[in-house]
């Protein structure tokens, strides 16, 4: 579980992120929605620690991130994963390579033992025999399914999407966002995702939190996300002629 | 005010890259791939400059020898000391701050603006130790190799061409090559090599971890890495030869 308390974040004079409050549920996929501006990336990046907040608590079970040393806050991150938009992967090195990393790096498992944990996390990702190619011999889609792999190698206890979707087509979307969701409720993990996406959110979203203006505006579930009275909600959710069919139907 | 600020974040992110590594057989893995990426493959450059610049050097001494007073050694012997003080060292050094510099700042410039540096961060991993300090300690070993190849390619080039043209012969060059020669001069061209690679891989690295933006920031980012450490060569190039030679 992760709590955010008062979150403030400033950039000279503009103010980002004002007196967030939410707490993101473990086994749960918890959402972050909104507009582009409205803070997202930026609150995602305080709660993992490449933004320092002005004022607030950002607590992980109970421990407070913002204000352990920089050794502790290591031994958080350890336990996070991250699918970032763009991916992330090393160039570098192969799909092999990329998802054994953390694990050369934090563990002192054998070689063996690392090929197996590799192969395993491929599999779950339904990325079996691809190990020696390069991320650039992939697809959009695979490089999302790779960097999954390589996030949840580490068996973390929080796992953070950035705009998971974007770049993808509605087919691949839909196995992520189900990929997504089947590992927090097989690993029972505190699953947060960034997105704009309301297919993504009709589809998996658990927890929702919108955004508006750097201001916690709204939150609930996705059956009460498509029946709020929130004139700034409605405005986002309904955007799509879509959402607003769908609404219709549902009202009808 | 802005330039005091990019000296501290500049020393900040130098700090930080010697802290103590992770995990050392991981370190020392990308340690043995510097060496080949920064060294390695720098030789071909290194080697075809050399030898064409120490031919010159010598042709152009023997074609400004007038007076019939100064030896015939004197070709080898300005060679040589042209070579080991200042070719080899600065003007080497000042290729390879194009070369291994703008290929630094671009390399980690990349990773910056992909996401990549980020990864790094949330998985714990402190990236300017992994991905800075086995850069600078590769520059730091193998750039003193790479002079002393090019200080003898240099002499070499130089012989090979006073024998083939022959303006000088073989015997006088050889002379003169080793006329009044002093070791502490090639140990000051080794001394002035270790602090020109610190300033192209460290100078390089901080460009391309601070880059922001787009992939073309990641270009001036390499630009200004190559201006920036050439200028730092040649400062500090005056100020080691102040303060050792004269």
């Amino acid at each position: 579980m992760i709590e955010i308390k008062n979150l403030h974040k400033s950039f000279g004079d503009t103010e980002v992120l004002t007196d967030i409050n939410f707490t993101f549920l473990r086994g749960k996929v918890n959402m972050v929605i909104g507009q582009s501006g409205s803070g997202k990336s930026v609150m995602t990046k305080c709660i993992v620690g490449l933004h320092q907040p002005d004022q607030g608590q950002i607590l992980y079970d109970g421990k407070d991130f913002v204000s352990l040393s920089l050794n502790h806050k290591k031994d958080i991150r350890k336990h996070i994963g991250m699918l970032f938009q763009a991916s992330a992967l090393f160039d570098s090195m192969t799909v092999e390579e990329n998802v054994a990393f953390p694990l050369r790096m934090f563990t002192d498992n054998t070689e063996e033992e690392i090929r197996q944990r590799v192969n395993e996390c491929l599999e779950r990702v339904n990325l079996k025999d691809k190990n020696h190619l390069f991320p650039a011999e992939t697809s959009g889609g695979m490089q999302k399914r790779i960097a999954i792999a390589r996030a949840i190698a580490m068996k973390p206890a929080y796992l953070f999407c950035d705009e998971p979707n974007s770049g993808l087509d509605p087919g691949t979307s839909i196995v992520i966002d189900n990929l997504i969701h089947e590992i927090t409720y097989e690993m029972n993990i505190t699953t947060v995702v960034i997105t704009h996406d309301m297919n993504s959110v009709i589809e998996i979203g658990d927890h929702i939190m919108f955004l508006y203006k750097g201001k916690k505006w709204w939150s609930g579930d996705k059956k009460a996300i498509l029946n709020s009275k929130n004139q700034e909600l409605n405005d986002f959710v309904y955007a799509s002629k879509f959402m607003k069919t769908l609404k219709d139907k549902l009202s009808s | 005010m802005n330039l005091i600020f990019h000296i501290g974040q500049y020393f900040t992110l130098v700090w930080r890259s010697f802290s103590k590594p992770e995990k050392y057989p991981i370190y020392r893995r990308q340690f043995v791939q510097e060496v080949d990426s920064i060294g390695l493959s720098s030789m071909g450059i290194v080697a075809l400059m050399s030898v064409f610049m120490g031919a010159v050097i010598a042709l152009q001494t023997a074609s400004n020898m007038d007076s019939p007073l100064l030896p015939a050694y004197t070709v080898g012997f300005t060679a040589r000391q042209s070579i080991i003080l200042e070719f080899s060292p600065t003007i080497i050094a000042l290729i390879l701050a194009g070369k291994v510099g703008s290929n630094i700042a671009s390399e980690i410039g990349t990773m910056r603006v992909t996401e990549q540096i980020d990864a790094l961060e949330i998985m714990g991993v402190n990236s300017a130790s992994y991905l800075i300090l086995p850069k600078i300690l590769a520059g730091l070993f193998i750039f003193p190799f790479l002079i002393s190849i090019s200080m003898f390619l240099g002499i070499f080039g130089g012989w090979f061409i006073c024998i083939s043209t022959g303006i000088v012969s073989s015997n006088d060059y050889i002379y003169g090559i080793q006329y009044d020669f002093k070791q502490f001069h090639v140990f000051y061209a080794l001394i002035k090599t270790v602090v020109f690679a610190f300033i192209i891989t460290s100078v390089a690295s901080y460009h391309g971890y601070y880059a922001k933006g787009s992939a073309l920031e990641v270009g001036r980012s390499s630009t200004k890495a190559v201006v920036y450490s050439s200028i730092l060569i040649l400062i500090f190039n005056y100020l080691i030869t102040q303060l050792i030679l004269i």
